[in-house]
Order: structure tokens, then sequence, then C-alpha cells
């Protein structure tokens, strides 16, 4: 063999463990403990880097949890429960249950409810327009309608409506991690508990305006005209700047705010279809008037049912048929 | 690149866009006094102004109806006499609605008292420092280039520092904009004696103003009429934009340059616009507050463009209906001038101390195209007369990295838009530094509460 190749791989290899030692015991001189439980911990959690939980990524979370003593105030939207219970078991502390959250869009001014009054052609950043106005409809606290939570959203749980012009949350896919509520410059998206049964009520707007310059650029707007207060037996709504808010935790999902809001501005999630809604009272004076509305709702109410039955029908059909195939 | 004619000017960057001046020559018109004002509280920059009457109320014309709300802050006075009928929010030129005072106005004009509404000149001005100040904080005077900074804290000049020189400026970058020079040319003897109450208050010996070139005319008459005065000089600039802006202008007249964060009082000088300098005028000899101002109606497609002397809280729509009505194919109103002006979105909107003009763009004119990726040609930082890198703002601003744009200096940003002009991929580029700036000043005073 040559001579030249042997010298070079025995002084390559010399002066690769060499450089070993060195680096050995440099990584011996230098050791950083860390506790191996963050290591662990930092497997579980779901390296989404999402900052939900407060921190700037996983691996910080992981830290934090590990140095801190109590964790009950912390907690891995993404994960959820199953994750922080694994922590509390690499931790050996136990965890309470948090009820999981979901992002709400509170504004329900769609295009046809609220018209446009100009064309904005500046930067499409929810942001820079909010800077420049109010808007380019009336209310200069709805929905802005360029997207930024939906670029926010690392989950891809969001996407704007183009025929509504709003964000639409893709439950499933919410982790609850905050980021659209940050990025919002109008203070629309909200973390709501996502309720029993996935159930939930809650004020879709936010214009602060007294009732009748609300009303007048948006049909959906709320008016602060109280009727949901006072309708509602476990106190969970206030009324503040002619805007009503109602309180998660107090709120029983009795659905009866619904139906007294003539504004459409409570909207109700998941919920089936009314069948056997009790007339809500009225005025008098507007008794006339309300009958009439509370016919055409019925009807419309009706024919949702019909619909959704034919479509259960359908896909029963459907699947029975395919079992059959499958079968056969 | 510069002084080529001989003429001064600033050093850094510059544009020169279309001057379109299409109202030179038509002489200010009063318009006559509109049914109602509606009178935003927040006409400056600094704290609202607190109303002081009540629904109902009857007020005179120069009555005052809402006090400083704190020490940057501007009194707001009745514009017509009348009634007060409502104190709403109503919306105004910041595309939001705001508290403003409505006042129906009665056929009987009624001044409050001590208002001299007379147009004869008044030359000698019998009041010292304090005098002249305090009367310059009650008629509300604010700057009326287009910031409207209270000017009585730009006179209070703060212990330890002292102004040589003051300066006026007459520059009137703005394209379109022909209000300033209708100003100059119409009330000379006016604006030099309020040049000389600026200087007993500032306690200076010397002024300058400063004009563009292209206001030939305006050159003339006033150095005319200062001809014998060796204390006030005229000095004619060359047209570059934004010589308009204080910093620009103070480099171009006395060849000083403002530090980053400083003030122009810290290079001893103090500027005020000729606008501010009448309405000084008026408000020290004349008693009469700022209740009023000269307004540019312009644009290519309306009928009448003119010089207008409106009554502050009086709606767009009037001036507009005075310029002979809104053509057909308007796409965008415009409060300002084309360059630093503000789309309105309600005509409605009533004219504040500082709209200095309404422009109206066409469908064409108006529209913005469409943005392009960038394509690194430097041309924003040429322009840039802030020294700063715009397209490395923009880029930053994007990504979040607010650390990176407050060391790179983006509150030094006049917003004065020559980058986004000059951007052959039309860039959004001082969409995003205004985002930057204001994310950068939450910051700071997040940082400063803390």
């Amino acid at each position: 063999m040559n001579p030249t190749i042997i010298t070079t791989i025995v002084s390559l290899s010399a002066l690769g463990a060499v450089a070993a030692i060195i680096l050995y015991l440099i990584a011996k001189k230098f050791h950083v403990e860390t506790d191996p439980k963050i290591e662990e911990v930092e497997e579980v959690l779901p390296a989404t880097n999402c900052g939900g939980c407060g921190y700037p990524g996983c691996r910080a979370f992981a830290e934090a949890l590990v140095a801190s003593e109590d964790i009950s105030d912390m907690h891995c939207p993404v994960g959820g429960n199953d994750v922080m219970k694994k922590v509390g078991e690499i931790l050996g502390t136990e965890v309470e249950e948090k009820d999981p959250y979901v992002a709400v869009v509170k504004c329900s001014g769609s295009f046809e409810h609220r018209k446009k009054t100009n064309i904005y052609e500046g930067a499409s950043n929810c942001r820079i327009a909010s800077l420049l106005y109010g808007g380019d409809t009336g209310c200069a606290y709805g929905c802005v309608g360029l997207g930024d939570c939906v670029e926010a959203c690392d989950f891809d749980a969001m996407y704007m409506d183009d025929n509504t012009g709003l964000p639409v949350v893709v439950e499933d896919k919410c982790v609850a991690c905050n980021a659209c509520v940050v990025a919002c410059p109008k203070d629309i998206m909200e973390l709501w508990p996502k309720g029993r049964k996935n159930r939930r009520i809650y004020v879709a707007c936010m214009n602060e305006e007294k009732g009748g310059i609300a009303k007048k650029y948006c049909s959906v707007a709320c008016t602060g005209c109280e009727k949901c207060v006072a309708e509602c037996r476990y106190d969970a709504i206030t009324v503040n700047n002619s805007l009503a808010v109602i309180d998660p935790e107090k709120c029983k999902l009795c659905r009866k705010c619904v139906d007294v809001c003539k504004s459409d501005a409570i909207h109700e999630i998941n919920f089936p279809p009314a069948r056997d809604r009790i007339p809500v009272d009225r005025p008098d004076k507007k008794l006339a008037r309300t009958k009439q509305e509370e016919k055409v709702r019925e009807e419309v109410v009706l024919d949702n049912v019909k619909k959704e039955e034919i479509i259960s029908v359908n896909t029963e059909k459907n699947t029975n048929t395919e079992q059959n195939e499958k079968s056969e | 690149m510069f002084i080529f004619n001989g003429l001064k000017t600033f050093s850094k960057g510059g544009i020169h866009p279309e001057e379109n001046k299409l109202t030179t020559d038509k002489p200010i018109e009063k318009l006559p006094v509109p049914a109602s004002v509606s009178i935003p509280i927040s006409q400056h920059i600094g704290a609202p102004a607190v109303p002081i009457v009540e629904r109902g109320e009857q007020v005179k014309t120069g009555q005052i109806i809402a006090k400083t709300g704190s020490f940057v802050s501007a009194n707001i006075h009745a514009s017509v006499s009348g009634k007060i009928a409502k104190i709403s929010e109503e919306m105004d030129s910041s595309g939001y609605r705001r508290t403003s005072i409505m006042i129906r106005a009665d056929k009987e004009e009624q001044w409050a008292e001590g208002v001299d509404t007379s147009d004869t000149l008044i030359q000698e001005i019998p009041f010292n420092r304090e005098e002249i100040l305090q009367k310059i904080l009650g008629g509300g005077i604010v700057g009326m280039g287009g910031a409207t900074f209270p000017s009585h804290i730009k006179l209070n000049i703060p212990k330890g520092k002292k102004a040589d020189v003051l300066i006026i400026n007459g520059v009137e970058c703005e394209p379109y904009l022909t209000s300033d020079h209708r100003l100059m040319l119409e009330k000379t003897e006016e604006l030099i004696v309020g040049i000389r109450i600026l200087m007993i208050a500032l306690n200076v010996e010397k002024a300058i103003i400063g004009i563009e070139n292209n206001k030939k005319d305006a050159i003339d008459k006033v150095s005319s009429i200062i001809r014998d005065d060796k204390t006030i000089h005229v000095v004619a600039l060359k047209v570059q934009y934004p010589q308009g802006g204080e910093k620009q202008l103070i480099k171009a007249l006395i060849d000083r340059e403002v530090p980053s964060g400083k003030l122009p009082i810290d290079v001893g000088t103090v500027v005020h616009n000729v606008g501010t300098t009448f309405a000084v005028y008026e408000a020290v000899l004349k008693n009469k507050p700022l209740i009023e101002r000269i307004v540019t109606v312009t644009g290519k497609q309306v009928k009448n463009p003119g010089n207008f002397l409106v009554r502050i809280g009086s709606p767009v729509s009037q001036l507009i209906e005075a310029a002979g009505g809104l053509p057909d194919n308007t796409g965008k109103v415009v409060s300002g001038g084309p360059m630093m002006g503000k789309a309105l979105n309600d005509l409605e909107i009533p004219i504040t101390k500082g709209t200095s003009g309404i422009l109206i763009l066409d469908e064409k004119e108006a529209h913005r195209k469409e943005s392009k990726v960038c394509i690194r040609c430097t041309k924003c930082v040429q322009v840039c007369p802030m020294g700063l890198e715009p397209f490395y703002l923009q880029n930053q601003t994007m990504r979040a990295n607010y650390e990176e744009i407050e060391s790179n200096r983006i509150l030094d940003c006049i917003e004065c838009g020559s980058c986004s002009y000059i951007c052959p991929s039309n860039r959004e580029l001082l969409d995003y530094i205004r985002l930057g700036k204001a994310t950068v000043m939450n910051l700071i005073r997040e940082r400063q509460k803390v």
C-alpha cells in the first residue's frame, strides 16, 4: 500500500482521537446539570411551539413546569388534559382537569347585515386598516375582515368565509392557543369554554354604541336593550356601554336569551334546532307584528327540521346501502 | 444633485412630485356661515379638550366651549353663534366617532365680547411675552400645517434651552395645496406682524421665512414689505418634497441637523407655519380665537377649485358644494394633500384646525396599484429624508421584530410617503411603517409604566 495513504490515515485518526479527548474533557468540565425531567416533560408536550401556554415554546414551558412547585395554573391548551395528566405523572403531582376552550368570533356583521360604506385598497392587514379608520362599514367595532386572525393561526383552524366576510373557527382544529385573540385589533376573538356537549351561547357583537347608531349600520348589532338581561334567570348577562356580555361561568345554556334577542346578536352553537320552542312574551303594542314574525320563524324552523330529517334519512339510507354492499 | 441653481434645500433624500397647484390664482373666498357646525373636541395632538357648555346653551361666535384637558391640549371655540344642539359621538377625520359639539347657527352672527372682526391692520404690539403666550393659549392656536401641535407649548421654551432664530414655514411642499400661498399673498402685512409677535414670545432677534421657489409672487410680496426690516429674512428654496417638514426646513435654512429623538429647540430654533403665524396675529391683536381657516378645495375633475375661508366644524360637503359639487367619477376625497393626506370615509366629516385642503381624486387617480415583491432597488432608501431604510422597516414590521425597527430609528419617520411614492413595486411601505411606529410607541409606553 502506498505509504502516503497510511500516514494520512494514521495522522487523521490521531488528530481525531486528540480532538475527541479534548472535547470530552471540555464537556466534562463545563457540564451543565439539567433536570432529566425537563427532557421527559418536553417529550410529552406537543412540540407545536405555539405559545398558548404563555411561554416561548414547549421547551421553555417544560423548564417552567419542572421549576415551579405548583403547576395548577399552568396548562397546555394544545395537549389538553391528557398531556397535563402525563406531565403530572412525570412530576409526581396531581393535575386538575380543566375545561377545554375554543375561540369564538364575536361579530356577526356579514356582508348582508353590515353594508359597506367605502372601499379599502390599502395593505391587507387588519391592524393597518384599523389604525387608519373605523373600517369599511359604519361599525367601528366589528370585524375588519382582512384575516389577521387566519394568518396568526398555526393550526389551520380558521378561514375567511367569502360569503360573509367573517372569519370562521373550525372547532375540531382549534386548540385555544390565543394567537388569534392577540392578533385581532378589534378584540373580536375570544376564548370561550367549549361547554357541555360542545354547546355554547355568546353575544356575537362588540358594538358599544347606542342602539340606534349601532343598528343603523348593522342589522345584527347588539343594541343594549337589556331584554336578555331580564330574561336570564341565572344573572349571567350584563349590559355595559350598550353591549350585552354573557358570563360563560354562570350561563346554563337555557337559550332563553337567544329567543328574546331581536337583533339575533346572541349566537347558539351546536344546539339542535328548536322544535317546541315556547313563544316569548313581547310587549303588547308590537304583538301583531311579532306574531307574524313568530309564524315565519316557526315555519323556517320547521323547514330546517324537515330538511335535517330528510338529510339524516338520506345518510342513513346511504350508510345502509354501503353496509349492504360491504356485506355482499 | 442639490443646489445646482444656487437655491437652498435639505441634504438627504427628497422627491419632486407633480405640483398640480391648480388654485394658485384663486383669491381666498369667504364662505357663508353654515347652518350647523360639528366641532370635535380633539382637533390637536395631546389630550382632548373638556366641554364646558351644555345642550341647549346659547353661545356666541368665538366663545370658548371646551377647555384644555391637560398640559398638551388646546382650547376649542364656538365657530358660529347659536344653540348647542347636542354633544355626541360623530365621525371625524380620524375615521372614528369621537365626541363633538354640534351648534345650530342662528341668523344674527353675535360675536363674543372683545373680538375685533374688522380688517384694519394693527401694527403695534403692546404686550409682553407672558401676555402673548396667554393669548395664544386662550385662542386655541395649534400648528396649522397639519401636525396640529398646540402652539403655546412650542413657544414655552423649557429652562436651560434657548432659541436664537425663528423659522416661518411658508414652503407648502404638498402638491395641489395653495392655502398658505394665498395667505402669504393676501395677508402679508398681518403675517409680518404675526412674525414680530412670535419673535417677542421667543425673545429672538432673527426670523427666517422659507418659501419654495414655485411661489415667486409670494417671495416678492413678502420681501417688498420687509425691505427695511433687518431682523426678518426671506429665503427662496429649491422645490423639493418634503421641505415643509420641520427638520428638513431647519436643515435647508440654517444648516442645523436635529438629532434623532430631539426637538428643533435643541438646535436653537422654533418652526411655525404661516397659517399659525396669521392665527397668532388674530388671537393676540384682534382677540379672535382660531375659529376659521383657509382650505384649498382642489382636484383635476373639480369644476371650480379654489381657496375658501371656512368656519371650523363646517362639513366637508359644504366646501365641495362651493367648489362646484362632487364630480361623477370621484374615487376618493382626501383631507390634506396627496402625499400626507388621509382619505375621508364620510362627507359630513367636519373641517378641523388641521385641515389644509380637500383633494378630490377620480377613480383612476385614487386606485392603488397592486403591491409586488421588493426588487432591492434601494430607491426608498435614496429618497428617505430622514435617512432610514423603509424596505427594511417594512420587512421587520411584517415579522413583528419590533426591537430591530426601534433600534433602526423607526420613530424618526415623518410619514412623508416619499418611499411609497417612489417604489416601482408599489410596496405598502408607509402602511407598515405606520403600524411599526404605533406598535413601538405602545411598547415604549408600556416599558415606561414598568
